[in-house]
């Protein structure tokens, strides 16, 4: 789509929308937000990009094609999954860790869990990306 | 099977002069070193199963259905895995010769040893289930095994036989060992041997035996299965011998064996395996006889051996059973010796047509002599345990109380048949005037020779000195099977009786067939022409009958019109589900006006005029929009109900539809058309169907108490445990991430999906 705003207003939006989209994912245990969310507000960012500069350079923006980062994000989803068995728990036991922590504060928790939403995110941008960017292309 | 199709498995041997100076070649009889190594573990164990113990291992496997991977060594198996292990090491370093060079060498040694595994699994599970699952593996890599020569259209097709015959039998016999564990209260084998009365009176008695059965009679190939055996002797000559021996076809004379204390001494399986085993071994000899292609004539002298055990096993009398186990080791000595024997005529003379082969034992003396043992050994000639083997089973005859006639016929028409077939096979290709053939016949490489003439002299030797095994094999599997303790004696020389008696009769009716053999066979080739058709063409006029049904079952269902399916699925769905509604009372009572505020009003408005702006509208554009607005009027819902999370999601899977659908409509047709249609009246009718059943779903599930235990629980834990606030995620990523992890798959599936068909469509439209 040949538009002088569309393109420029996209630059903009596009890195805010990804930016977003990564904050919706951190927040999601305690907050509204996760993954699956996350996943679909960059997925969406990347379509909007696609509408305004093309399929070509969205692929060159991904570095990675989607169905790739797509298989990825599944990858770490079950290593997640099987990051249970080295404290000989059950298949997708969450395991945590408090980095830091002390009898003032809790300090940073890290588990298996966020690892796992990530790679729900990483699948729905990639699972999305594969659909739309294809479907732009061939039709 | 016309004499020429012996070409088979020349393709896949290379000669041996070039081949055993590669490098593949030099090191093959490595792999005979792990079958060894177990025969020779195996044999540790026999002074203290020959005493009467029993070795059990026992690990957990899934314990919550009482599934446990469980082994007992018994004189039963024992005696199974000696022969696997034993005759598969001799297999292996024939093989490392036979098959020196070929390109797929490593592949065939995967298939071996991993066969040789589940054979050997088979033998030992003291599961009903691990059982189950080792006799699925044997099928799974003798499929591998007999299509190993994968670029001949006949492997291919043999393997596949093999393993739809096999695999049916499989299942049936899942639901049998499946019925037979809950009869029995057990799926441990020595805890169900323990109580096979009970088994026997069972209400479920007789469908567990038909299905067992089932697996077992497919399995030994026992008529009318029988067909896929020979068949299958289009895998490398090397495999026949090691499956039609010792292995595959005896894992279903295993479970029968293995299952008489339990499900034997019933007339219904008296009946059905002295029928069905007297039937295969008579036909299966009359037909050996008809083959002119050496290993043919030997496949079916295999289905006459596998009728055979099946008819003993189905008698009760001690005898009976001993000269069972007596005969599965005789035959599996002489059969895998003349099957490599075979292997070696072909492999050194260029054919395996009988009506070509003469005079070999010139240029080969010492396969001529491995040859001669097996074929005495077969025949039942004294001093060879085969005449042990056949004195035993004549005795056994006579002492199955039922049919002691009819079973001593059966058994002295096929053993005359025997001899004939040894004497076509094994002593008429080695004498009289040499004949031409495709290659000049040398004498075989060491290697190759060992294998057969190791089995030959093991014959003799136990023939000689029949104690050895009588004691240390025989006695301990006749006690397994039986479940009862036993005495069993061998002999060479039994004394002037009737047993004696019929096996001179056999001598004599055998010769008198080998002699007439040429007339006999003319006569039965005459006979096959005539009949209508061969249980082959029957299995392929089965096949493709079942290729038709799903072709029309295909056309019929599968319309290709997305239009169509959709109408499919929502009519089943109001109809189910409303017929649901109603069979089980459920449907709502009346309601009253509800009790809403403006701004639920206002959604509900915003909703039901986007709903008639969708059904309305005459372009695709204003359609999607129309859509829209119904998408974001349930999320304004969600979010008035405290659900921000789905609303969120709502929000986002709508706004990816209209970019979606936007894309997608730029090669759509206009809606000017659809909107004229005449169905459009069924459409109408059909959504508010939908619409009214899932309503009153809703409304009917409301009227009901809410259980809220699940909610509370997750209230409860969702911080403490899993350190989160926000209990959908904590549900997704935590609770319940299995359940995540199979919808993100199938999100990864459905992306593979839409991608392939979106490319191919485009390679479509441009060829």
């Amino acid at each position: 789509m040949n538009s002088l705003i569309l393109s420029a207003a996209t630059r903009l939006l596009v890195a805010l929308m990804l930016l977003f989209s990564i904050y919706m994912l951190l927040r999601g245990h305690n907050e509204p937000g996760g993954g699956f969310i996350g996943g679909l507000i960059a997925a969406i960012g990347f379509a909007l990009y696609a509408m305004a500069h093309g399929t070509a350079a969205t692929r060159r923006a991904l570095r990675l094609d989607p169905a790739t980062i797509a298989m990825i994000g599944l990858g770490i989803a079950l290593l997640a999954g099987l990051g249970a068995a080295l404290a000989g728990d059950p298949f997708f036991t969450g395991q945590w860790w408090f980095v830091g922590a002390d009898a003032g504060g809790k300090g940073l928790p890290l588990s298996t869990v966020l690892l796992f939403d990530i790679g729900v995110y990483l699948v729905v941008v990639g699972a999305v990306l594969t659909i739309v960017l294809t479907l732009e292309e061939e039709v | 099977m016309n004499g020429v199709s012996v070409e088979l498995d020349r393709q896949a041997a290379v000669e041996d002069d070039t081949a055993s100076t590669k490098p593949s070649g030099s090191f093959g009889w490595l792999a005979a070193v792990p079958p060894a190594a177990l025969a020779v573990g195996f044999a540790a164990c026999l002074p203290a199963i020959a005493d009467g113990e029993t070795i059990r291992v026992a690990y957990d496997w899934v314990p919550s259905l009482g599934v446990s991977l469980s082994f007992l060594l018994d004189g039963l198996s024992l005696t199974f895995a000696l022969l696997i292990s034993g005759i598969g090491a001799l297999v292996a370093l024939y093989s490392s010769a036979y098959l020196a060079g070929h390109a797929h060498l490593g592949r065939f040694w995967l298939y071996l040893l991993l066969f040789m595994l589940s054979m050997l699994g088979l033998v030992l599970a003291d599961n009903l289930i691990t059982l189950f699952v080792f006799w699925e593996l044997t099928t799974l890599t003798s499929y591998l095994l007999i299509g190993f020569d994968h670029a001949a259209a006949k492997a291919r097709r043999s393997a596949l036989q093999a393993l739809l015959v096999t695999g049916a039998g499989g299942l049936a016999l899942l639901a049998g060992l499946i019925l037979l564990g809950l009869a029995a209260g057990s799926f441990e084998l020595s805890v169900i041997i323990a109580q096979g009365d009970a088994v026997r009176a069972h209400a479920l008695y007789l469908p567990i035996l038909v299905l067992v059965l089932l697996g077992a009679f497919t399995k030994s190939a026992q008529v009318p299965f029988h067909f896929w055996l020979p068949n299958a002797m289009a895998a490398p000559t090397p495999v026949s011998a090691y499956l039609h021996s010792a292995t595959m076809v005896k894992a279903g004379i295993y479970l029968l064996a293995r299952m008489h204390p339990v499900l034997g001494g019933s007339e219904a399986w008296i009946w059905a395996l002295t029928l069905f085993g007297a039937v295969t071994a008579v036909v299966a000899s009359v037909l050996a006889l008809r083959q002119t292609d050496l290993k043919q004539a030997l496949a079916y002298t295999t289905l006459m051996a596998l009728g055979t055990l099946t008819m003993f096993l189905g008698a009760e009398a001690t005898v009976a059973v001993a000269a069972a186990v007596t005969f599965l080791i005789v035959h599996s000595f002489y059969k895998a010796a003349l099957f490599l024997v075979v292997g070696i005529i072909d492999h050194q003379a260029g054919t395996r047509d009988v009506a070509k082969l003469r005079g070999l034992a010139i240029a080969m003396p010492i396969t001529a002599i491995a040859a001669a043992a097996a074929a005495l050994s077969m025949a039942g000639f004294p001093p060879f345990l085969g005449f042990i083997g056949k004195e035993l089973k004549y005795e056994g005859a006579l002492a199955i109380a039922s049919e002691p006639l009819f079973v001593a016929g059966a058994a002295v028409l096929a053993n005359a048949l025997m001899v004939a077939v040894a004497g076509i096979v094994a002593l008429r290709p080695f004498y009289g005037a040499p004949s031409e053939t495709p290659k000049a016949p040398r004498e075989a490489p060491a290697r190759l020779l060992i294998g057969p003439l190791l089995l030959a002299a093991l014959g003799l030797t136990f023939g000689l000195a029949p104690a050895v095994i009588a004691g240390g094999l025989v006695q301990p599997a006749v006690m397994a099977i039986l479940g009862r303790p036993e005495t069993v004696k061998l002999a060479l020389w039994h004394g002037l009786n009737l047993p004696l008696l019929l096996s001179l009769v056999t001598f004599a009716l055998g010769l008198a067939i080998f002699l007439f053999h040429q007339r006999l066979r003319r006569m039965l080739i005459g006979f096959e022409a005539k009949l209508p058709a061969t249980a082959d063409q029957i299995w392929d006029s089965l096949l493709r009958g079942l290729k038709t049904l799903a072709a029309l079952q295909t056309e019929l269902l599968q319309s290709g019109v997305l239009r169509r399916y959709l109408f499919i699925i929502f009519t089943s769905v109001a109809l189910a589900v409303g017929a649901t509604l109603v069979m089980t009372e459920a449907l709502p009572g009346p309601i009253g006006w509800p009790d809403l505020e403006i701004k639920h009003w206002a959604v509900v408005a915003l909703v039901a005029s986007g709903a008639f702006m969708t059904a309305i509208a005459t372009n695709r554009l204003t359609a999607i929009c129309a859509l829209g607005v119904v998408g974001v009027g349930i999320a304004l819902l969600f979010v008035m109900f405290g659900a921000p999370d789905v609303a969120i999601t709502q929000l986002l899977v709508e706004t990816l539809v209209v970019v979606l659908v936007a894309v997608a409509m730029l090669r759509l047709p206009g809606l000017e058309q659809a909107a004229a249609r005449a169905g459009r009246r069924l459409d109408a009718l059909l959504a508010i169907a939908v619409g009214g059943v899932v309503t009153a779903t809703l409304l009917a599930v409301v009227e009901g108490p809410l259980d809220r235990s699940v909610t509370t629980y997750f209230e409860d834990t969702s911080v403490p445990e899993a350190f989160g606030r926000n209990i959908v995620n904590v549900i997704l990523v935590d609770f319940r991430a299995l359940d995540t992890f199979g919808e993100v798959a199938v999100v990864v599936v459905a992306a593979i999906g839409a991608y392939a068909l979106l490319r191919g469509a485009k390679r479509e439209r441009q060829p």
